[in-house]
């Protein structure tokens, strides 16, 4: 049992929980994940660390709310019990000095950014970021992640805050704004980190290819034991077959066959959805 | 000579009774549930064919058997009527008798070195010793008892010893070493202790609460069990190894899917049989919606593979509603790996066998699954391992319609936690290099056993290896000799 320490809404249907977890907390580190199963009967599903403090054993997690399993996250209370939680899984990022780097966070995908810029910050990196969400509402994480940034970016779809468009035009005006070498379409920056929906994971990654730019990925397949025992997870990375769980979850965005992620992603829409209907008629019910 | 003739006499009336078959559920209605196919014997039933057992002198069945069960011992005290003592019989060597009666390839091993077999059919000691140990089970649930043996609580003092995996490798040698009263922990990444025996093989040939009462029994015996801990993650051997462990037993088992890298694989509605037994059996997906794990009911389903793993696979993919099930198999029948209980099993439920066939591609449509294109085979020279080799008939593909895939062709050692242990010997295939006889590892204090050594087994070879390092573990920590 692992105890929610404390619970914030960061943002309509996005949730952050500070979880008891010594050994998974002992051992943490930015770009890994943890698997949790909420209750008997429930799913495992996968969660990135957002942060951790050895000390006192805790982990962060954010959640947004997209199905029953979510939702049933969403409705625990501080106090309450998650009944499974397994971690840290995953490769953690690489970590160092690259230079100028850019972290792109869009959505709640803005939550797993945040320690991995905060370690290059603290790597010596000159830190760009670009968040970004729908609108303004549903941008979370803004301060902490300007403290971590030398540069600091914000862009909503519909312009209510900063930057009216996706992270992926932000991106790609930054960059041919800094161009270092007009002919050959280089720029000056160094690495780019882009963790968010896959749509935008990819849209980034096409920008960013046109300037060579390398650009890290971190992919949210589906998973079932997080250990490469079962396959669930696999991705095409430069035409092979690899296990999110234990090869990435990070990957070079630019060797990620998306199309297929995201047709990977969506096997379950119909069962997701029946059970979500289910649970929320009998909410429903309840009340 | 008159007593012998007697006694001869009496035996051939003996051996004459034949075998006393298993009831079992319908095929047409056990196709649709979940519940366990083969009901087990009565008293009747057990008493009879105890009976045809005539008590050799130097019994055979006893060699057959991967951990020595006192075999003729036990299946005379049945005739005795003293279950209770017959079940103690069997527990002297094997800690898990109500599962290995059940998924122990007997066929194989006791049954198959039985002198009865030579002209008769070789009397049914799976079938008796899952009868004793079922008897226990059900005296117990019927006194109320929650946990089968909740009342041989104890409390070990010795020395702490860490266990890595709780498939039958781990837990039975927790429960050695507890006997011999070291404070033993076991590891497991998954929320729930049994390995295979809970994410693999399905309720219907292994009912799950059977598992958790075997698993009651071990925690009862004071050893601890850690869930959710991944070792090489959440912890690693150098942590345990700080932390005052002894020594530490690796039993992970070969939990790696193996794909066969054609086309297609990655489409919707393809899975490893890992994910699909997983996802039914220790997710619980069969009680989707109820319980929240979703897997995909197919109406046309190919399973690819000849072991107990596809025909697991295969009896899963009927009873989540396929209206047809195929099981193709690059070999003939008589080079399936699989129990042959299983094969009948699955042919009685109306399993598709297509023999001597191989799959080259898996197309799709929009993403998923929608056809399976086969080639035929045929058996060509002996391989190294004695089986003749199939080889494809050129020019005979042909495409099948289906909506799932399982690749149930076998599974490989997870180097997650043995590419982390720093001098630990591999061998070529990736298994662990230990030592068949104590378990021991390259490097002093580890030990291993099971599937991670021998690679994908079975349940007994798995326990007896267990067995066996608990007995050099002890030696080891009492001496400090390597
Ligand atoms: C579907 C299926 C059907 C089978 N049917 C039969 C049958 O009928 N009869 C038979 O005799 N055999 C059968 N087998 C084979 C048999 O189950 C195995 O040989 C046996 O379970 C091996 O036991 P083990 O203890 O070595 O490993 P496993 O049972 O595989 O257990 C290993 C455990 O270790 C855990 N683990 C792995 N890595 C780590 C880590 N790093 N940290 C912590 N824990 C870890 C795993 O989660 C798992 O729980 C079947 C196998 C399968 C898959
Ligand atoms: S453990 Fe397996 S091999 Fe040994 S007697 Fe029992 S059924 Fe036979
Ligand atoms: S989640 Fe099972 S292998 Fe990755």
């Amino acid at each position: 049992m692992f105890k929610i320490i404390s619970k914030e809404e960061l943002a309509p249907g996005i949730t952050r929980f500070d979880v008891e977890a010594m050994l998974v907390a002992r051992k943490a580190r930015p770009g890994q994940f943890v698997i949790i199963r909420i209750r008997e009967g429930g799913e495992r599903i996968p969660l990135t660390i957002a942060a951790y403090d050895r000390e006192k054993g805790i982990i962060s997690l954010v959640s947004l709310r997209v199905g029953k399993s979510t939702a049933l996250l969403a409705g625990l209370r501080q106090g309450d019990n998650i009944l499974d939680l397994v971690g840290p899984l995953g490769n953690p990022s690489e970590i160092k000095n690259f230079g100028r780097v850019i972290c792109v966070g869009g959505g709640a995908g803005i939550a797993p950014v945040l320690p991995i810029a905060g370690a290059l910050k603290d790597a010596g990196n000159h830190v760009i970021s670009i968040i970004g969400s729908k609108t303004e509402g549903m941008l979370i994480l803004e301060d902490e992640m300007r403290s971590v940034s030398d540069e600091f970016y914000i862009c909503t779809d519909d312009g209510s805050l900063g930057y009216k468009g996706f992270v992926s035009g932000l991106l790609e005006e930054y960059l041919e704004k800094n161009l270092s070498d007009v002919k050959r379409n280089k720029t000056n920056v160094d690495r780019c980190i882009a963790i968010g929906p896959a749509v935008m994971m990819a849209s980034v990654a096409k920008v960013t290819e046109k300037y060579g730019l390398k650009t890290i990925v971190s992919l949210n397949s589906i998973m079932v034991d997080g250990t490469g025992m079962c396959g669930a997870c696999r991705v095409e990375v430069g035409g092979k077959t690899k296990f999110v769980c234990v090869d990435g979850p990070e990957f070079d965005g630019h060797q990620v066959n998306f199309d297929l992620l995201m047709s990977r992603q969506r096997i379950y829409c119909k069962q997701e959805d029946t059970c979500y209907d289910l649970y929320k008629e009998e909410c429903r019910h309840k009340k | 000579m008159v007593a012998k003739s007697e006694s001869n006499k009496k035996r051939t009336k003996k051996v004459r009774i034949p075998r006393t078959s298993m009831p079992e559920q319908d095929p047409g209605a056990r196709k649709k549930n979940f519940e366990e196919v083969a009901t087990g014997y009565t008293q009747e039933d057990a008493l009879l064919e105890a009976s045809r057992c005539i008590q050799c002198k130097n019994p055979t069945c006893i060699s057959g058997c991967p951990v020595e069960i006192d075999i003729k011992s036990f299946i005379k005290l049945i005739t005795e009527k003293k279950f209770e003592e017959a079940l103690e019989k069997i527990r002297e060597k094997n800690t898990l008798p109500a599962v290995c009666g059940r998924v122990c390839p007997q066929e194989d091993q006791c049954e198959k070195e039985c002198i009865l077999g030579i002209r008769y059919e070789p009397v049914a000691i799976g079938r008796l010793e899952r009868y004793v140990a079922d008897r226990e089970l059900k005296r117990l649930a019927d006194q109320g008892k929650e946990c089968a043996y909740s009342e041989v609580t104890r409390k070990c003092t010795k020395e702490k010893v860490a266990i890595v995996g709780s498939g039958p490798a781990g837990l039975t040698c927790a429960a050695e070493l507890s006997k011999k009263g070291y404070r033993v922990t076991i590891f497991e990444a998954l929320h729930k202790a049994g390995g295979v025996l809970v994410y693999g093989i399905p309720e219907f040939r292994l009912p799950k609460d059977i598992v958790q009462k075997e698993i009651d029994y071990l925690k009862s015996m004071d050893v601890n069990i850690s869930v959710n801990a991944v070792i090489g993650k959440t912890l690693t051997v150098e942590d345990l190894i700080n932390d005052g462990f002894k020594a530490i037993f690796i039993a992970t088992g070969a939990g790696l899917p193996h794909f066969m890298g054609i086309p297609g694989e990655n489409l919707n509605g393809v899975y490893s049989a890992n994910e699909y037994l997983t996802r039914s059996n220790l997710m619980k997906a069969y009680k989707f919606p109820e319980c929240d794990t979703p897997i995909i009911r197919g109406k046309n389903v190919a399973v690819v593979g000849g072991g107990n793993v596809a025909m697991d696979s295969a009896r899963t993919a009927l009873r989540l509603g396929a209206d047809h099930v195929y099981l193709i198999y690059r070999r003939g029948e008589a080079e399936m790996p699989a129990r042959n209980e299983e094969i009948k099993h699955a042919r009685e439920e109306g399993i598709d066998f297509k023999l001597l066939n191989n799959p080259v591609e898996i197309m799709g449509r929009d993403g998923w699954v929608d056809k399976i294109r086969l080639i035929k085979m045929k058996l060509g020279e002996p391989d190294q391992s004695g089986r003749r080799r199939p080889v494809p008939v050129s020019g005979s593909e042909y495409d099948i319609d289906v909506d799932v895939v399982i690749m149930a062709i076998g599974q490989g050692p997870n180097p997650l936690l043995t590419s982390r242990i720093k001098g630990l010997k591999l061998n070529s295939r990736g298994y662990i290099d230990a030592d068949p006889e104590t378990g021991k590892t390259s490097l002093k204090g580890v030990f291993a056993g099971g599937d991670i050594v021998t690679g994908a087994a079975t349940v007994i070879l798995a326990m007896g290896a267990g067995r066996k390092a608990a007995k050099h573990i002890d030696q080891y920590i009492r001496t400090g000799k390597w």
